[in-house]
């Protein structure tokens, strides 16, 4: 399935910085890269290209041993939910999946997170380029106080040194993809933090797929806002689905039995089941799962 | 089964970050190597003049010969800084309690506040002209005296006191104060007995840092205590202090006089630093934070 | 019908009620406590008319060329203060270009950058400067710093002398640019104080929400830490500025005490400050003299006062949304330099 975008996104990709743009556009050897392999354009799905695959994950603050080799497939195209008690660990899961889990200090990870082939965890692997491809969104809405709506969108390609013009299309594009277009095209230049909480959020997910990330993380990302809002990021949730990988923390089961096709509970740090959705409510397999979801506890 | 690379963060981010940290890291060195050169040449020019005829003798303004110690100076200082202390610290200290416990937020409190923020900018020598012009000029019991300098002093130390009391005295939780309140105790009562203690050690810390600050000044007792080689003692005569002399000593053409300059700097710094510490010890075994 | 309860105790008083001796300490307290606060203002208050009154022959006399007239002459008597303006601004401005990037830097360094555990060390080094004594700054400035960069200056002033103000003339041991290296050290704490703790109030939501873009780590402070911290930093700066303006001891010692416009950077001048304190004892017998120190303190004081005004304003109407917090976070600060509360 190509994605209804795919031309542009390649324009796209190949403006985001000169030396990527080179490589892009020859698909030979870029002059940066000692021998790299023959390389595919980054960002076009092609077949299991955007699945997430945790392999023995474990994960520590200091000494705490938080997260028990956990082992899981979120598959390309989909979105899953991460679901369990609070103090399971499903944040952090996710926050190991785009390395900012080590930006605390004290904590570290190990085990390997692939994004298809690719080792997260490799050292040789920039930390900074994983985040290109592994976007987040917190659940506070946390637009950037001093920028304007705009320049929200257009702060993770402006790392990137994206040229002005394709820079407009790409924000402006963002914005009718989360369906905020309409509600601020009059109002671009108008301060980030101006707009109501669901606004706030819509907005943060626009500045995270600007940069067309392969894999979207939501950690929690409507428990801040009013239901409303909450229903049109689920909403949302669905639509993106179709062109990125979501993974998708929460604490509302209803949620998770709406918007995602695959589920995982987690309990303790240990992942204790997962599959597909409907059979995780309704036939689940392990006992903890069946007393979680029939809300006997947590 | 295709392969995907990572985007290369491009050399020229690479580098950049590099480099300002790089630029930040060495921004820091440089802030502090002026601390390291003043300490460094303060040892290395002022030790050599400790001896204990340093410190048990006056100086003796003679124009040949052996110039004195700077014992006059150090007493002059303790006396003159100490008297300020006395009045600089019970006002300042109550003032805090007064927009802490009472005032609060009502319009009043907030003038007072802003007021005493503003005094902290007020640039020291301004001190000295306002008690010369007030009490030196209009000849209050005398000319130049030492307990005019304390005045000017205390004007100085007093919005520091109170500022930083303020801020101690807000850290102590309000649930103290309603536990308390609840028990049927009157309100000064709650002030004396349980916020003070509560607060004691951050207010010394206060207190001390406002008399580190106090030895160090120079420019208002320039024109309050003028500044007198014998040892006097006495606050109703003009006294030395540790600032004054080595202020004078600076402009000596006699090398030794200079000399004594450096020595009586090393001893002002080293009782500076020496009441720095003792405040942050205090600060450590406070109660509160 | 039920029995009512009296609480009448001994003369007609209810238990519930506190005698009025009772009351007293409360009421002294309070306020006793009001009336100091006043004190404190009215006191100032005072000292403030008094100096303009001290002022006022200076004043009347020379008007406004006091402030703008170029020709301080002690023996005939003329006091038209522009040297001591101009000089009060060049060596402010010079200790701003070389303190505040360094004292900014130094704050993003210990709070984004360095490791934990050299924060706490690190900050109370850089606090330390602050409890030098400014009379030892100038010891040290008269005896080393000033003869150590001589040559330096030399060669830089013959090196660079087709700029203006930077060559043309006679490089002096004392000078503009060593009174205002050494006010840069001076005001150097107390920036780095003030721009350590607003930074330390940006949202690590914000830090994170950069990071998670994709931003090196200096990316990350420059979009997310320095746009929030700029207002308060500039807060910071202002006060830094008043500092620099009112230090006396310091600069009378380095600057050279010539009642002239220098005519670049290497050589003498004079400030506000320093004119007081260099002239005070020889203007002691001559009534207009003194009065026109007077009128230099008043100046002095103003100045100050209305940079330290600006200061606040500008944080607490930052050109960003302002939160209930920036302005108390700036005192905050200021009150942990000084006081060094935690």
């Amino acid at each position: 399935m190509t994605p209804p975008d795919a031309t542009s996104k390649e324009s796209a990709t190949s403006d985001a910085g000169s030396e990527e743009a080179a490589d892009v556009s020859t698909g030979g050897m870029p002059s940066e890269q000692p021998q790299a392999p023959d390389v595919s354009k980054p960002g076009v799905p092609q077949g299991p290209g955007h699945a997430v695959r945790l392999k023995g994950l474990n994960a520590y603050y200091g000494q705490l041993h938080s997260i028990k080799d956990v082992t899981i497939e979120f598959p390309a195209h989909q979105a899953t939910a991460l679901i369990g008690p609070s103090g399971s660990g499903k944040s952090t899961v996710v926050r190991c999946i785009n390395r900012m889990h080590e930006e605390i200090p004290g904590a570290r990870a190990t085990g390997s997170v692939m994004l298809a082939d690719q080792d997260v965890y490799a050292p040789e692997v920039d930390v900074t380029s994983v985040r290109r491809l592994i976007g987040m969104v917190f659940q506070k809405p946390n637009p950037f106080p001093t920028m304007s709506i705009f320049d929200n969108v257009a702060a993770g390609l402006r790392l990137t040194g994206t040229r002005s013009n394709d820079l407009r299309e790409t924000v402006h594009r963002s914005l009718r993809s989360v369906g905020l277009w309409d509600e601020v095209k009059d109002r671009l230049h108008e301060p980030g933090i101006g707009l109501s909480g669901g606004q706030q959020q819509r907005l943060c997910i626009a500045r995270t797929i600007a940069i067309e990330p392969e894999v979207i993380l939501m950690d929690e990302p409507a428990s801040a806002l009013d239901p409303l809002s909450t229903l049109k990021i689920e909403e949302l949730v669905d639509e993106l689905k179709e062109r990125y990988t979501i993974v998708i923390v929460t604490h509302n089961m209803q949620q998770a039995a709406r918007v995602a096709d695959t589920t995982a509970f987690m309990l303790d740090g240990e992942l204790i089941e997962h599959g597909p959705t409907s059979e995780i409510f309704t036939n689940p397999k392990d006992d903890r799962t069946e007393r979680y979801v029939t809300g006997k506890f947590g | 089964m295709t392969l995907t690379r990572f985007p290369e963060v491009s050399a020229r981010r690479r580098r950049k970050d590099k480099l300002m940290r790089g630029l930040l890291f060495l921004a820091t060195g440089i802030a502090l190597v002026p601390l390291v050169l003043v300490i460094y040449y303060l040892i290395y020019k002022g030790i050599g003049s400790w001896s204990k005829d340093f410190f048990t003798s006056d100086p003796n303004g003679n124009f040949l010969g052996y110039p004195g110690g700077i014992r006059s100076a150090i007493i002059g200082s303790l006396i003159i800084v100490g008297l300020a202390t006395l009045i600089s610290v019970p006002i300042g200290i109550g003032v805090a309690l007064y927009l802490t416990e009472y005032g609060k937020e009502s319009w009043y409190a907030s003038v007072i506040r802003y007021f005493i923020d503003v005094m902290t900018g007020v640039p020291s020598i301004v001190f000295g002209l306002f008690i010369y012009i007030v009490l030196v000029l209009g000849h209050v019991g005398g000319g130049f005296t030492g307990w005019k300098g304390s005045i000017a002093l205390s004007l100085l130390m007093l919005p520091i006191v109170a500022r930083s009391a303020e801020v101690v005295l807000a850290l102590v939780p309000s649930s103290l104060r309603e536990a308390a309140l609840a028990l049927g105790a009157p309100r000064w009562r709650v002030v004396t007995r349980i916020v003070l203690p509560t607060a004691a050690s951050g207010l010394t810390t206060g207190s001390l840092l406002a008399v580190a600050r106090g030895m160090g000044e120079t420019a208002p007792l320039l024109f309050t205590t003028a500044g007198a080689f014998a040892l006097t003692a006495n606050l109703t005569q003009q006294m030395n202090a540790l600032p004054l002399q080595i202020f004078n000593d600076i402009t000596s053409p006699r090398a030794v006089v200079v000399q004594r300059a450096w020595g009586a700097a090393l001893t002002l710094v080293v009782l500076v630093l020496i009441l720095n510490v003792i405040a942050r010890l205090a600060s450590r075994r406070s109660r509160l934070a | 019908m039920a029995p009512t309860t009296t609480v009448t105790v001994a003369r007609g008083r209810s238990v519930l009620e506190r005698s009025p001796g009772a009351r007293l300490p409360d009421q002294v307290l309070r306020w006793g406590l009001t009336a100091l606060a006043a004190a404190i203002l009215a006191l100032i208050v005072y000292f403030f008319i008094r100096l303009i009154g001290e002022s006022h022959q200076a004043l009347s006399q020379f008007g406004l060329s006091f402030v703008f007239g170029n020709d301080w002459d002690v023996s005939r008597n003329i006091y038209h203060g522009a040297p001591l303006v101009v000089g009060t601004l060049i060596t402010s401005g010079i200790a701003l270009i070389i303190g505040v990037p360094i004292a900014v830097a130094t704050a993003v360094f210990i709070n984004e950058l360095c490791p934990r555990r050299l924060r706490a060390p690190l900050s109370i080094l850089v606090d330390l400067l602050a409890a030098v004594p400014s009379v030892v700054y100038g010891l040290w400035g008269v005896f080393v710093l000033i003869p150590k960069l001589l040559p330096a200056e030399k060669w830089f002033a013959s090196t660079f002398s087709f700029i203006p103000w930077i060559g043309g003339g006679t490089v002096t041991g004392p000078n503009y640019f060593i009174a205002g290296l050494i006010l840069a050290i001076m005001i150097l704490p107390i920036v780095s104080a003030i721009s350590r703790e607003v930074i330390a109030t940006v949202p690590p939501e914000n830090k994170e929400a950069a990071l998670a873009l994709g931003a090196t780590r200096w990316e990350m402070i420059r979009i997310a830490v320095l746009p929030y911290a700029r207002p308060g930093i500039t807060g910071g700066v202002m006060l830094g500025l008043g500092r620099a303006i009112g230090e006396t001891i310091a600069v009378v010692l380095v600057i050279g005490n010539a009642p002239v416009i220098g005519s670049h950077l290497f050589t003498q001048g004079y400030t506000l400050a320093a004119v007081i304190a260099n002239e005070f004892g020889e203007a002691a017998n001559t009534p207009i003299h003194s009065s026109a120190l007077f009128a230099a303190g008043l100046v002095l004081f103003v100045l100050t006062l209305i940079v330290n005004i600006i200061a606040r304003w500008f944080v607490a109407h930052g050109h960003r949304r302002p939160r209930a917090g920036d302005l108390d976070v700036v005192v905050e600060a200021q009150a942990a330099t000084i006081g060094e509360i935690g």
